[in-house]
């Protein structure tokens, strides 16, 4: 495990804003938390990367408790985030990187070879003040990644970037990734999550309601929904035994009572020779799984 | 290098380089500059022209006067007063001085009166005045039959030279003793309640622009919050003594120039009406007694409590400021009633001095506001120069130094929450239960 989280709590005065919550992260993935706003997530994460620090419960950073030299091994984009204005890009990066713990000479290198790769080089003497907004971004991005954290905690990274800046992060992500660094993703941005994360966490307020693989969360969640699409008009008359949730144009939506149903079902529409385009099953998304976790545990 | 260092470095380097700082460091001394020129011009200026001046003698007591600055006396004649003035209508003089008998010896105010229609300088009018009056006042004593002499010898000065009775005080004192502690002590209070209030707003300005700039949490997750306010703290204040040491420095340099580009000896004070009758000799005795005075005053003392006492005050008002910058938002009008603690205490102590210092710096209300920790930092080295009992000054440094630690450890405890809280608009009360947060 890189993060072990247990049994963290955390109060500002009567509020409770992280209560009872454990987790574990994975060696080398991607792991998703995921949380409506106010829910914790902030909290939490400013608890791992030592800005504050819990009231009760510990927090491992691979397999050590949080120490003061731990933030050098954690990179963290907050959603506030900021450079100063006023420094000029190279500067602002060599402080940011000293003060994770680098020599001079190691900063600059490694500067150097993240302006190379994003081709950005003759930014060096620019005031940040002087850059677009996306630029800003990517420079942040950098400032993030220089020490080559052991951990990358990354709080709702495409907030204000464009499609392009999006996807060339996107990238890095995944290149970090490959390479061993272990990457937290706070968002409550659901599609991105099944797009980019092994394993999720999900928040809500304070408590952790949901959490594992995002696979067999998945899988947990599935209702057994499969969906015929055909070339041609559909069939009037099926058994019983297949029950239809939805029906639209040229496609049929049924909810099985055991997935081993759904050979049965694809063989009873090619009995009738009927021309079928697409089979699949429907699996929640993580919208619904959210929505769904949320209001099941306000209930409670 | 540590993180603080390195964020002392950052917060000194990125202040000395602007040019707000650089133009305002070397532009005091200009300023100086100009004004010591601008002094030495006026002094050095014998107001307008020379005018010529017909004397109409009609108490036969003048006689002829010499030549002033400015002023050149011309005798009558035989002439009427109002062909003297067709002269003047004509230009060929300036204007007729009339003075009329001295008729009653018991009288004091004598009028005297002068024709044109220029106006007379008020410089040249006194002048003129003192002139004829030393001639009314010979025309007296002639015909009292009056001993010049005699005369010089009724008149005594004065002057109160206080001798202190405790063995180990200075008993060398002299009636300069009083004004040139004054002196010192002012300059010294006025020095430190500027800088600690500049340069205290100035860590209250910067820690405000990391919370809005939203940097700070990316700099939270590097460094502790408490590293990141002192290295503002230190950082500001390395940046203001650097500003004192160079205003010294170029201060030296201006003082000394003024004399070389004006070619004169020493810049000399403006003319007042105090020192205007004064004589050269006098004047030099004053210089060499202010001198001793100076050279009497426990210099190491001084300093080495005003060093003190800069950081005791730096430290406990900038550290309040830290604070306060850190609870507020954007919008410095909206933080008025959290600023408002913070200067309080600071232009009260200054007040205070100004007004109960200069009178009595050995009254009640000073000795209290020299111990005070809050006002002390002002109030103590304005009493300094007065030698005030030992004991005050042990307690006064002891209260001081203790505070700063106080004041630092709990603005550190405010900053921490406040540095990260958005969106909410932060009271005192609420700034005081942010202290009793955990970690």
């Amino acid at each position: 495990m890189i993060l072990s989280v247990q049994d963290v709590v955390k109060t500002y005065g009567n509020y409770t804003a992280v209560n009872h919550v454990s987790l574990d992260v994975p060696k080398g993935c991607v792991f998703g938390m995921l949380g409506p706003n106010g829910a914790g997530k902030t909290s939490l994460i400013r608890m791992i990367t030592t800005i504050t620090a819990p009231d009760s419960g510990v927090i491992y950073l691979d397999g050590q408790k949080l120490h003061a030299r731990s933030p050098e091994q954690i990179g963290y984009m907050p959603e506030e985030r900021g450079l100063y204005k006023k420094m000029k890009v190279g500067e602002q990066l060599l402080y940011l990187a000293q003060l994770k713990g680098l020599s001079q000479h190691q900063a600059m290198n490694e500067i150097e070879a993240w302006l190379t790769k994003f081709e950005i080089k003759d930014w060096w003497n620019k005031k940040v003040e002087d850059l677009s907004k996306g630029m800003q971004q990517k420079i942040q991005f950098i400032a993030t990644v220089l020490h080559k954290p052991k951990l990358l905690i990354l709080d709702e990274p495409f907030t204000g970037l464009d499609p392009i800046n999006t996807n060339l992060i996107k990238e890095e992500i995944a290149l970090l990734n490959e390479s061993g660094i272990s990457i937290i993703f706070s968002t409550h941005r659901m599609e991105q999550v099944e797009e980019m994360c092994d394993h999720i966490v999900l928040i809500n307020k304070g408590r952790n309601v949901l959490y594992g693989e995002v696979k067999a969360i998945k899988n947990q969640y599935k209702q057994n929904l499969f969906r015929i699409e055909t070339h041609e008009a559909l069939p009037t008359e099926l058994p019983e035994r297949f029950p239809v949730v939805k029906t639209e144009k040229n496609a049929l939506t049924f909810k099985l009572e055991n997935e081993s149903d759904s050979n049965e079902l694809l063989r009873t529409f090619l009995q009738k020779d009927i021309k079928i385009s697409r089979f699949e099953e429907i699996l929640p998304t993580f919208n619904e799984i959210f929505i769904q976790r949320v209001a099941e545990t306000e209930e409670q | 290098m540590s993180k603080l260092s390195l964020i002392i470095k950052r917060e000194y380097l990125t202040r000395v380089r602007k040019k707000s700082f650089i133009i305002g460091t070397l532009l005091a001394p200009v300023g100086l500059l100009v004004y010591m020129l601008v002094i030495v011009g006026l002094s050095s200026y014998q107001g307008g022209d020379e005018i010529k001046v017909a004397v109409l003698d009609e108490a036969k007591i003048v006689g002829n006067l010499p030549d002033e600055k400015g002023v050149r006396f011309l005798p009558s004649g035989n002439k009427t007063l109002d062909q003297l003035k067709t002269e003047v209508t004509e230009k060929k003089i300036d204007g007729v001085l009339r003075v009329p008998p001295v008729s009653n010896f018991q009288q004091k105010d004598h009028t005297i009166y002068y024709y044109s229609d220029d106006k007379l300088a008020p410089e040249k009018s006194g002048l003129i005045e003192k002139r004829i009056a030393g001639k009314i006042k010979e025309f007296k004593m002639d015909s009292l039959k009056l001993d010049a002499g005699q005369l010089k010898l009724l008149e005594s000065d004065v002057s109160i030279d206080p001798e202190g009775i405790n063995s180990n005080q200075d008993d060398d004192q002299s009636k300069y003793t009083a004004g040139v502690g004054l002196a010192v002590g002012g300059i010294m209070t006025f020095l430190l309640f500027f800088m600690v209030l500049m340069y205290g707003q100035m860590v209250m300005r910067s820690v405000m622009e990391e919370k809005t700039n939203r940097i700070v949490e990316v700099m939270m997750s590097s460094v502790r919050p408490f590293d990141l306010m002192m290295g503002k703290i230190i950082g500001a204040g390395l940046v203001g003594l650097t500003q004192v040491v160079a205003w010294v420095i170029l201060s030296g340099a201006v003082s000394f120039l003024v004399p070389l580009v004006t070619g004169m000896g020493s810049v000399e004070p403006p003319m007042t009406p105090g020192n205007a009758t004064m004589d050269p000799e006098m004047m030099q005795d004053t210089g060499m007694r202010i001198m001793t005075e100076l050279s009497k005053q426990n210099w190491p003392l001084l300093i080495g409590s005003f060093i003190i006492y800069f950081l005791g005050g730096y430290f406990i008002y900038s550290s309040m400021f830290a604070a306060v910058g850190s609870a507020m938002g954007d919008d410095l009008g909206e933080g008025q009633s959290l600023t408002l603690p913070a200067t309080l205490p600071l232009i009260l102590a200054f007040y205070i001095v100004s007004m109960a210092g200069w009178r009595n710096p050995d009254s009640g209300l000073m000795v209290f506001s020299s111990i005070f920790p809050l006002f002390s930092p002002i109030a103590m080295p304005f009493r300094l120069a007065f030698n005030p009992p030992w004991w005050q000054v042990a307690i006064s440094l002891i209260l001081v130094v203790a505070s700063a630690v106080f004041f630092v450890w709990l603005a550190g405890r405010i900053y921490r929450v406040g540095i990260l809280m958005y969106g909410k608009k932060v009271t005192l009360k609420e700034m005081w239960k942010w202290t009793f947060y955990k970690g």
